[in-house]
């Protein structure tokens, strides 16, 4: 591992299903560092995001992760729909505050999980990346659902991240404001 | 976290239905019983304690697609994963707070039920001691069925057929202890199987939820 790579995959392999997604993929973040995964409906970017979690094995390469916890957030939400915002985020992380702060969701603190819109809901599944800590964030299509105000907050939040010498790794369609960052394409 | 992830079972057993409802078909069976035997004492106190034993294995299948499946389509578990939680250890929170909600309700639900049977008190107690042995062994049997067919369509009914026949040798001891009482070997027979059950759960549970992720 080159030195204070946050994460580096070496000719990684991706099988889903009997199909090959993509293989030969190389890619090292170092702190402070951003990477864009674009591709079709389809192509592997979830998976590619799964598998630098250690959610999914590779089927051929290496992943390596410096060690601690991962800022992860997919299209699953993981928050019990029954109790409120605050409530469900603390479970995660013991002060989600920073992460409703970000994201603008102070006010919704005490609405239950399950009245929340789609734009909410991501806001809520970003507060709780945030609120973690992690230094390496694996973000799967970030800004869907997201109003202008939303996407502005996801924005900055990110800025902050690399700013402290957090690394993003996200996978999205629409463009988020990542200066720099490297684009794979799937 | 393994503190947190047992409160938070609790916490889903108590506002899911699954404490109630486990409890609630275990009293209908013994309060149906009795009108489809007739009010013979006699008979009653002869065969309530296997009858008993039957609605509690039953009663521990009701929560089977409950304990795992939600976590793992709700990204409970990858979340869990991310942040080093080892998969054993969440079988083993899950395996303590599933019993915990499950295994003393239905002791305390046992005294209602055993009044209605009309069960002498030193078979209520066999009874009572029965179900102290074999709910741990009961509730490690459902969440492995459970972790084995999450994921899996129509899961719930496939559970059932997995778990049933394992569950037969608790079924078999625990009536054998209620009926044969003095008899102290079907405890220990009970109390073996439940201890098998009870230690193979987490490794069970956590290797089938890397497979389900994988």
């Amino acid at each position: 591992m080159s030195c204070g790579a946050l994460l580096e995959l070496k000719s990684v392999a991706c099988v889903r299903g009997g199909r090959l997604l993509f293989e030969g993929l190389d890619l090292t973040l170092a702190p402070g560092g951003a990477a864009l995964v674009k591709g079709p409906n389809g192509a592997g970017k979830s998976s590619l995001l799964r598998l630098a979690a250690g959610l999914l094995r590779a089927a051929a390469g290496e992943v390596v992760r410096a060690p601690g916890p991962i800022g992860f957030a997919d299209e699953n939400l993981a928050l019990d729909p029954r109790l409120t915002l605050g409530r469900a985020l603390a479970f995660w992380e013991r002060d989600a505050q920073a992460g409703l702060d970000a994201m603008g969701l102070v006010r919704l603190r005490e609405v239950p999980v399950r009245m929340l819109s789609t734009g909410q809901r991501k806001r809520a599944a970003l507060a709780r990346v945030v609120a973690g800590g992690s230094r390496l964030w694996l973000i799967d299509e970030p800004a869907n659902g997201l109003d202008a105000e939303g996407r502005d907050r996801l924005a900055a939040a990110m800025a902050r991240h690399r700013g402290t010498g957090g690394a993003i790794l996200a996978a999205s369609h629409q463009p988020l404001g990542l200066d720099g960052a490297v684009t794979v394409t799937l | 976290m393994t503190g947190a992830l047992v409160l938070r079972e609790l916490r889903l057993a108590a506002t899911g239905g699954a404490v109630l409802l486990p409890l609630i078909f275990f009293l209908l069976v013994a309060t149906l019983f009795p009108f489809a035997v007739g009010p013979d004492s006699a008979l009653l106190a002869r065969t309530g304690g296997g009858a008993l034993w039957m609605a509690a294995l039953l009663a521990a299948l009701l929560p089977i697609d409950r304990l795992i499946e939600p976590d793992l389509s709700a990204g409970v578990l990858d979340q869990l994963a991310v942040r080093g939680v080892g998969e054993e250890t969440i079988a083993f929170a899950k395996l303590a707070g599933h019993w915990l909600g499950f295994g003393p309700p239905l002791m305390i639900a046992a005294l209602p039920a055993a009044a209605l049977m009309k069960l002498p008190a030193d078979v209520l107690l066999r009874l009572e001691l029965g179900l102290l042995a074999g709910t741990p062994g009961l509730a490690a049997l459902t969440l492995i069925v459970a972790a084995v067919t999450a994921g899996l369509r129509s899961g719930g009914a496939l559970a059932g057929l997995l778990a049933l026949p394992v569950a037969v040798p608790i079924l078999i001891f625990g009536a054998g202890l209620v009926e044969r009482g003095a008899d102290a070997g079907a405890l220990k027979l009970l109390a073996a199987v439940s201890l098998l059950l009870v230690a193979i759960a987490p490794f069970a549970v956590g290797a089938a939820i890397r497979a389900a992720r994988f």
